[in-house]
């Protein structure tokens, strides 16, 4: 016999929610002992057994790793690319994204493909080449170096997501506000940018990240002026646990941090572009 | 692929061959030129090209190096057990997240935490809890496991460094694999599922025979993506085993930083991007759907 419907659909429960659980755990654990680590005394960074509950946190190992090496000008470097990639992959990036969500035009599905195209390409191949040329142009080693890469890297991401900001966005209101007499340009600003705007911040937000966590081509482009993943890679080898836990933790904090903030727009940024 | 444009076509002003979207794309074009496409057919020069001849020498001190050998196995051993293992766990957590779930918003928030994790940082917290005098070690001394602390990472024991890149990476990279499920899950309307269950299909066979073939364009995109990004591990290995394994990115990165041998570097760089598009491309062929079964 089987046994009642609803006890079926107990243990139906228990397995789901228990599943959740635990795969939740294996993401959150890991997540919560590498903020442990990283807060946790110089002295308990090298004792073992180690403490798997928050006792005796402390801020030395944090600042032991700010201070060590070229660890703080590196992270005003990455600030500083972060930000530049940002800006130019949103100023170039955004008009080509409106104009794939808004106009037909002969060119624009090649386009499209191209840019989805373009992630098949690594920056593992673009790398390369970029530091060949950089040294010929005299901006090897530079932040200017690592933000053009970065922006290359960036760009089609931002005309992906801001044309799939941009759709969501009904056209209706643009032409609404343009037979009451603006113009194309100030129905864009007065309309649709306002309503594109927390999409776009999204986009803007992901881009940074991008930038902040790229260590293939940083480290390739720079020597002595390197961003911070660059330079904590370059540091890695034969490194105290202190610097690799601060380090780990400071790598892994904003990227985090930036996907719960953007978490209810990944969807609408990335939505139509996976379909 | 269809244009959003083509439904929505703006008044008047969407006429074929306007100006506007054109003035548009111009900088993202030019851009894209300049930085993207250029550099790459430079990086084919790089590779095939030397003093103005064509040559194959980049690719003969490839493979005659060294480190050759070890970074090609390990490379596709990490793609080969990390995809299929990730889509597992990644179509779990999208159907749990898709089911009636009490809290679901509170699961998604946490199974897409990694979503944005670099792999360096992924190979540093890794590192922390299976290094000797880690976390892994003190739990399971705690529990009575173990009563000395184990080596997992170490250098002589392949399966263990393989095994502790594989986890890094499904605990990393997963989410990626579970938004693209996701969404496409999403498209799937639950009368389907709800029809297949009054007709006496367990939850297995629903997922088996409705849910994985409505699915299959999210699974080809994702496997796509999943597979490129795998042949360009890099970072995750390096913080996780040092210099005792060594993938194909890991070796273009040390001839171009520290050997200052570009063409060997685009060599390497070459392979993987033949690689990455000839397994995305076997696979997406594999999974096609064929032409009668769209038609019916």
């Amino acid at each position: 016999m089987n046994p009642p419907r609803s006890a079926l659909a107990g243990v139906a429960r228990v397995f789901v929610y228990g599943s959740a659980v635990l795969l939740s755990l294996f993401i959150l654990i890991p997540i919560y002992l590498m903020t442990l680590a990283a807060f946790s005394s110089n002295e308990d960074t090298y004792d073992y057994p180690k403490e798997l509950l928050p006792r005796g946190l402390s801020t030395e190992t944090m600042s032991f790793f700010i201070n060590f090496g070229g660890v703080l000008d590196a992270l005003q470097r990455s600030v500083i690319v972060a930000l530049v990639t940002l800006v130019v992959a949103l100023v170039i990036g955004t008009p080509a994204g409106y104009a794939l969500a808004r106009f037909a035009f002969r060119g624009g599905d090649t386009l499209r493909l191209s840019v989805v195209g373009t992630r098949a390409f690594p920056i593992v191949i673009l790398s390369i080449p970029l530091a060949v040329i950089f040294i010929r142009w005299g901006i090897d080693d530079t932040v200017l170096g690592v933000s053009i890469a970065h922006t290359a890297l960036a760009l089609p991401f931002v005309v992906l997501t801001t044309a799939s900001v941009f759709a969501g966005v009904s056209p209706e209101l643009e032409e609404a506000a343009m037979t009451l007499g603006c113009s194309r340009a100030t129905a864009f600003v007065k309309v649709a940018l306002p309503l594109a705007l927390p999409g776009l911040a999204a986009s803007a937000i992901f881009v940074f990240i991008v930038s902040w966590n790229e260590v293939f081509a940083a480290s390739l482009l720079t020597l002595r002026h390197r961003t911070l993943p660059a330079e904590v890679l370059a540091l890695l080898e034969g490194a105290p646990p202190n610097f690799r836990f601060a380090g780990g933790f400071f790598l892994m904090a904003p990227s985090v941090i930036v996907i719960l903030l953007i978490r209810r727009y990944l969807f609408s940024m990335w939505g139509r572009v996976l379909k | 692929m269809t244009s959003v444009a083509e439904d929505v076509p703006l008044g008047r002003t969407a006429r074929r061959w306007e100006v506007l979207p054109y003035g548009l794309i111009l900088p993202t074009v030019a851009y894209l030129s300049l930085f993207f496409a250029w550099p790459m057919v430079q990086a084919f020069q790089l590779a095939f090209r030397e003093g103005g001849a064509w040559t194959i020498e980049p690719f003969r001190m490839m493979v005659n190096d060294a480190n050759f050998e070890d970074a090609f196995k390990f490379t596709m051993l990490l793609v080969v057990v990390i995809v299929p293992l990730q889509f597992v766990l990644a179509l779990a957590m999208a159907l749990l997240i898709n089911s009636k779930l009490h809290g679901r918003g509170v699961f998604l928030a946490i199974f897409i935490m990694p979503l944005a994790i670099s792999d360096l940082a992924a190979g540093l917290v890794w590192q922390s809890i299976l290094t000797e005098r880690g976390y892994l070690n003190t739990f399971l001394e705690a529990i009575g496991v173990i009563d000395q602390p184990y080596i997992w990472l170490d250098p002589t024991k392949p399966n263990q460094l393989l095994m502790a890149v594989v986890v890094a990476e499904l605990w990393r990279s997963t989410a990626f694999v579970m938004v693209i499920f996701l969404a496409g899950l999403q498209g799937i309307p639950h009368e389907y599922g709800e029809a297949a269950e009054v007709f006496g299909a367990g939850f297995f066979r629903r997922v088996r025979t409705v849910i994985l073939p409505l699915l299959k364009p999210s699974l080809q995109v994702a496997l796509l993506f999943r597979i490129i990004f795998a042949f360009e591990a890099f970072a995750v290995v390096i913080a996780i085993t040092g210099r005792a394994k060594t993938t194909l990115a890991t070796e273009a990165w040390r001839w171009q930083a520290d050997y200052f041998n570009s063409h060997v570097a685009a060599a390497y760089s070459a392979l993987i991007l033949v690689l990455s598009l000839v397994s995305a491309g076997i696979v997406v062929w594999l999974l096609r759907t064929p032409r009668e079964q769209m038609l019916q």
